[in-house]
């Protein structure tokens, strides 16, 4: 390698999401089936931050992330940025937040829960407590780390 | 008091306010002291076993014929049609919720109950989802509470047995919770509480402490509740070695206070030796009978509007 920097080139228009603690990159790719889609995208993996460690980075053109999908996000990476671009320039930029609640994506843990045998679809709540995070399932009432997810690991 | 109970879903403890709580307590001794044959007349009840549970299901139809009221049902989901033809639990309720008042339920899955009062018309009681929530026991054992000491605040309570897979023991301390009590919890290291219901009560702000051994902290106690560990979970001579250390016997209770009650939920095995049934402090035989009064309470709150 000759330069410092590993190189992403720009894009003219799409979201980049940067500040993905490293080693999750490929995890984001797969839960949002990003590489489902025909536009391009571009990955960075363990980039060096320049506070030190590193970083994952995804750059996808012409794809804009919803507000649900951003919250989404922060399951994986909590301090992840959103840059929405637009003819090369970042209009937008913002970090992700954890939503109250999520819906539809995840199937619970618990394999007693009635979920599994109902037309229902799940519902988490998402509890902050100190560094961790739990989902808690609106029917069983268990609460998990999401490492229990198998969609989210 | 306003009955904010009226035509609402009792799913999980959780779900009632400390009012609603002492609403219910209220009305299970007011129904103890009078009974209310009239309160139910005309009402009929769907009482649903999806899983057997004699105790619940004899203790729950009492209640429905105390108050006048009937009650249709069946006491074991794999003998009727329902669980046999595949249907789902969602289509079940929308069928027997349009022939009943209110809909009674026990089933094995957690989560059960919260599903069917989604699909559901009437309001639906919990009689136990799988190891979840079995809010009907939380509310007789706090009318025992309160019977016996005259006050749900402030108390001091231990909790002895299997405090990680019992689920009366987790709901009723999340229920006391509200109520300022102080909490001990005695257990060997295997069946200690859930770390998210200590961070639960840790962020509740709620006083709470281990200990090993029984009789030092019982000269401080006003309840001692007492659970059933179950013996398939440890090893013949680990069990013998645990059960020695965790059973309540008469001559431990040498310096309890006067108004001191040993409460169980029952069956006991060998977990309180049968010397104690003597003793003024065994409450456990009223407190089963206080489960008629409790689902008394709770029925006639959901189906009328006034209170008693
Ligand atoms: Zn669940």
């Amino acid at each position: 390698m000759t330069g410092r920097k590993l190189k992403v080139e720009a894009i003219a228009s799409g979201t980049v999401i940067d500040h993905i603690p490293a080693g999750m990159g490929i995890r984001i790719l797969n839960f949002f089936e990003l590489t489902k889609q025909q536009d391009r995208i571009t990955v960075g993996l363990n980039l060096k931050k320049s506070t030190g460690g590193k970083k994952d980075l995804i750059k996808v053109e012409n794809t804009k992330f919803t507000k649900e999908q951003a919250q989404q996000l922060a399951l994986f990476a909590q301090d992840a940025t959103i840059n929405v671009i637009e003819d090369y320039k970042v209009v937008e930029k913002f970090k992700v937040t954890l939503p109250e609640a999520i819906e539809e994506v995840l199937s619970c843990p618990n394999t007693n829960c009635i979920t599994h045998d109902e037309p229902v679809s799940s519902t988490f709540y998402i509890k902050e407590q100190q560094d961790k995070v739990a989902l808690k399932c609106h029917y069983c009432e268990k609460s998990f780390h999401q490492s229990f997810f198998k969609e989210l690991v | 008091m306003k009955n904010t109970l009226y035509n609402k879903d009792i799913i999980s403890i959780a779900d009632l306010s400390r009012e609603e709580l002492e609403l219910i307590v209220a009305q299970a001794q007011s129904i103890k002291k009078t009974p209310r044959p009239d309160l139910l007349k005309g009402k009929i009840i769907a009482s649903c076993f999806f899983e057997a549970s004699t105790r619940t299901r004899l203790s729950f139809e009492t209640a429905v014929q105390r108050l006048g009221g009937t009650h249709i049902g069946f006491d074991s989901g794999g003998n009727t049609s329902l669980g046999k033809k595949g249907e789902t639990l969602a289509d079940s309720v929308k069928v027997i919720n349009s022939y009943a008042d209110a809909f009674f339920m026990r089933h094995p899955k957690e989560g059960s109950a919260r599903l069917a009062s989604e699909f559901a018309n009437v309001p639906v009681i919990n009689g136990g989802d799988g190891a979840n929530q079995h809010p009907t026991q939380t509310l007789l054992d706090l009318f025992s509470i309160y019977e016996t000491q005259g006050s749900l605040e402030g108390l001091k309570i231990a909790f002895v047995g299997d405090l990680k897979y019992g689920r009366t023991v987790h709901s009723l301390a999340q229920a006391l919770a509200l109520f300022d009590c102080e909490f001990y919890f005695v257990a060997p290291p295997e069946l200690t509480m859930p770390e998210y219901l200590c961070d639960e009560l840790r962020q509740a702000g709620v006083k709470f402490s281990f200990h090993d051994d029984l009789e030092a902290i019982l000269p401080a106690l006003d309840i001692l509740y007492v659970t059933r560990v179950q013996k398939e979970r440890f090893d013949p001579t680990e069990y013998q070695h645990m059960q020695s250390k965790y059973v309540l016997t008469a001559d431990l209770l040498h310096s309890v206070k006067d108004t001191f009650k040993v409460l169980h939920p029952l069956p006991r095995v060998d977990e309180i030796t049968i010397d104690v049934d003597a003793t003024p402090y065994a409450y456990y035989f009223e407190q089963a009978e206080n489960g008629v009064y409790a689902r008394q309470a709770l029925l006639s709150l959901v189906l009328s509007e006034e209170s008693v």
